[in-house]
């Protein structure tokens, strides 16, 4: 009896204690949503990304935390497919979330009134709808450090530099080659406008998903139309393809540029040699030469706690999938300020993203200096820079071969922006707010 | 005599379909200034289709060979191919020269085909196609899965050496020649060579005899004393080799990655073409689809905004249908009540 009644007093504890310590340390945890995809058709271009996401939290975990708070990290395969990134959102969704991360466009766009909604921020960073930078209408949308709109203008700024001037763009013909989807057609309204204001002729090349197939399109560009230069929104096997198809029709590679997700190296290794002088936009450092990418080594890596192979840190998609990880800790860092250094609900981390100032010193302190542009985020302004700048695969690796590149944000993009979120303003009948 | 006269409508058809739609197109040119034909460039897009052809008759052959001999579709064909091409890219990066790797992993074929004829086919013997349809489901995503388990999900390249540069033929006739991809080319003639080899292993082996009986019948077969489960063993296993080759042909183009098992889409039109259950109606029927989706995206296309190929396809295939339900070449089926 004696026995009976010590093992229940016992259990009693345990319980008493599970339901008071264990939740004043979970609450010490922030939570971290991320819709990725290890399955599907884009599992290769998707599986790094996510494992540099994964492993930067781990970092930072492994370094204390963001000021103590350490980084609960939960993953959803959403295979890339809409209607199962919805099904992901809702299983994750919590008033504690502190981002999601789409990862496609097309689920941006699904998620956009359903995470305002429930007040959680969504970072969709060089990705989703371009509109969601006005952050008087989409006040839980994020999409610094680049929008597509910023890309395609960045390109095209390139392309000028290369022909002697924006006036030498004049009567050449530019064609646009995009996976036929939400992603791809982002950036033609921003192209028509600047071959509009610069008088180059815009040919538009759809492809269908998930691009295996793009014989007839690479005959009509280089038997037939024969650009000066081809722009690609392209994704997964379509790069690729792509990349093989221009050099079948012998495609001059570095007349061939591709938006930032057209630019790893699972694009253009299974081209080989053909692909030597591709061009891809791009918005961070490659490669391993920075700290906070050593540091993802000697404490994740090294630790035998990589979430993926060794060889894959410093690879474009890894790269990027860590600036995505640094961007929402800063937030997180930057509400904290704010709300306290605790676990905080997604709608303070809104505030932290808002206020988000990424400046050179900052940049230094986060290991990353070099890595990617300063970034400062206002109430109204949800892009930040736009900047990207070109670089060129020789074979073995990718090159940076311009500088950073500004786009024409005031003059041109964000009236264009400040249109297209008032038309969906006025579409969804949601009242602007008031940012000054 | 029977085989040449069959064939002879074809050779008069062909050239004149052919070039029919090249006059109407011609026609249309005069008629709407946006629009671009020129005859090299016709023969062009149509050589580039037709090679593209053989290539999705690769994919539904291996349709086509398990349909025959077991009246299943086979959903898993296009994950056999990657299944097959992931094994191959294995072994060639730990060192094994290709012709050795090809080898190898066309003896994993046999065996994936042994074990389904094992866990999958035997227990559902006699059970309703559908039931069977359903279990070719599951090798699908078991096959996908074990395959990026094994081998992993990135992508791999696959090289074993068919020159990719583009040839030019014909110069003398047409302004700057007709481009031809010379990896379509040697992929087609390989796919050609294959198709061949398998037509006369059907049809003058005394396997391929025991194959086409069970094909009509499985009971009458059985009653002769025709093994039927060695019978499925080889037609899986042929079947494997054949997802082998069209893996290593489409792996080769694009990299060998999950996308691969995507292609199995591409021989769906084909089959309604062509019909289920004929070896020639996939070559002929994948020729038809290759040639008139690139014709049809690139002098149509433009019209209704592009990317039209995937469901023009389907579209061509259906309107065969109408004229022909069974397909061009698929066995007229009368059930008498």
């Amino acid at each position: 009896m004696k026995l009976k009644t010590l093992g229940l007093a016992a259990a009693g504890a345990a319980v008493l204690f599970a339901a008071t310590v264990l939740p004043a340390t979970a609450q010490e945890k922030q939570f971290v949503p991320g819709l990725m995809y290890r399955s599907g058709p884009y599992a290769p271009n998707g599986v790094p990304f996510a494992n540099g996401l994964a492993d930067y939290f781990k970092m930072v975990n492994a370094k204390g935390g963001i000021n103590g708070v350490q980084i609960e990290y939960e993953e959803c395969d959403t295979a890339y497919n809409n209607d199962r990134g919805v099904e992901c959102y809702e299983r994750l969704k919590k008033p504690g979330a502190a981002a999601i991360t789409p990862l496609s466009t097309g689920i941006t766009y699904a998620l956009i009134d359903r995470a305002t909604a429930d007040k959680i921020p969504v970072l969709s960073m060089g990705y989703g709808r371009t509109a969601g930078s006005d952050g008087t209408v989409f006040p839980y949308v994020f999409t610094l450090p680049a929008t597509y709109w910023s890309g395609a203008d960045v390109i095209v700024n390139h392309i000028a530099q290369n022909e002697g001037g924006y006036d030498k763009l004049k009567g050449k013909k530019i064609a646009l080659v995009y996976h036929d989807s939400a992603y791809g057609k982002e950036p033609i309204g921003t192209l028509e406008a600047l071959a509009a204001a610069h008088g180059f002729e815009l040919s538009l090349f759809p492809v269908a998903h998930p691009g295996l197939e793009q014989k007839a399109t690479w005959l009509q560009i280089g038997r037939q139309l024969r650009p000066d230069w081809v722009l690609m929104w392209g994704w997964g096997v379509m790069n690729s393809t792509a990349i093989k198809e221009a050099a079948a029709v012998a495609y001059p590679m570095d007349h061939f540029i591709g938006i930032w997700w057209s630019g790893s190296e699972q694009d253009v290794t299974p081209a080989g040699d053909q692909a030597k002088g591709y061009k891809s936009a791009n918005f961070h450092g490659t490669g391993t030469d920075y700290p906070a990418i050593k540091d993802i080594i000697k404490l994740v890596q090294d630790a035998g706690n990589g979430t993926g192979p060794r060889d894959e840190v410093g690879t474009v998609l890894y790269n990027r999938g860590v600036m995505n990880g640094a961007i929402i800790v800063e937030a997180i860092r930057t509400a904290q300020d704010k709300y306290g250094k605790k676990a905080l609900l997604g709608e303070q981390i809104r505030d932290g993203f808002e206020a988000l100032n990424i400046d050179a010193a900052r940049l230094e302190a986060m290991g990353l200096t070099g890595f990617m542009e300063p970034i400062k985020i206002t109430c109204a302004d949800h892009e930040g820079t736009g900047r990207a700048f070109i670089q060129q695969w020789d074979g073995k690796g990718w090159n940076k071969v311009s500088d950073w590149i500004e786009p024409n944000r005031a003059g041109l993009l964000r009236p264009m922006i400040v249109e297209a979120a008032a038309a969906y303003a006025a579409e969804k009948g949601i009242k602007a707010r008031d940012c000054k | 005599m029977t085989a040449p006269r069959a064939f002879l409508p074809w050779l008069i058809a062909v050239p004149v379909a052919i070039g029919s739609i090249g006059l109407l197109f011609q026609l249309l040119g005069g008629l709407v200034p946006s629009f671009f034909f020129a005859w090299g460039y016709y023969f062009e897009v149509l050589i580039a289709g037709l090679l593209q052809g053989v290539m999705y008759s690769l994919v539904a052959l291996g349709f086509v060979l398990i349909f025959k001999a077991s009246s299943i579709f086979n959903f898993a064909q296009g994950s056999m191919a990657l299944f097959a091409a992931l094994t191959m890219v294995g072994f060639m990066e730990m060192g094994v020269w290709w012709p050795f790797a090809f080898i190898i992993s066309a003896g994993v074929m046999v065996l994936v085909a042994v074990v389904i004829e094992r866990v999958v086919l035997r227990p559902l013997v006699n059970q309703d196609h559908i039931i069977l349809f359903m279990a070719t489901i599951g090798i699908f995503y078991i096959l996908d899965g074990l395959g990026q388990m094994l081998w992993g999900s990135d992508v791999k390249v696959l090289d074993i050496g068919i020159p990719r540069d583009p040839m030019f033929a014909l110069g003398a006739i047409f302004e700057g020649g007709i481009l031809i991809n010379q990896y379509d080319f040697v992929a087609a003639l390989t796919g050609g060579v294959l198709v061949a080899v398998l037509a006369v292993f059907f049809q003058y082996t005394r396997t391929g005899r025991a194959l086409r009986a069970v094909a009509d019948d499985h009971q009458a077969a059985l009653s002769v004393g025709i093994p039927l489960k060695t019978i499925w063993v080889i037609v899986w296993s042929v079947a494997g080799i054949v997802a082998l080759v069209a893996g290593i042909i489409w792996g080769g183009k694009a990299g060998v990655q999950f996308s691969l098992a995507l292609i199995a889409l591409k021989a769906l039109p084909v089959l309604i073409l062509g019909g289920f259950t004929s070896i020639p109606g996939a070559i002929i029927g994948g020729l038809i689809i290759g040639a008139g989706e690139q014709v049809a995206e690139v002098f149509l296309g433009h019209f209704v905004g592009g990317a039209i190929q995937d469901w023009f396809a389907y579209m061509l295939a259906l309107v065969f249908l109408v004229f022909r339900p069974q397909g061009l070449f698929g066995e007229r089926i009368i059930e008498r009540v």
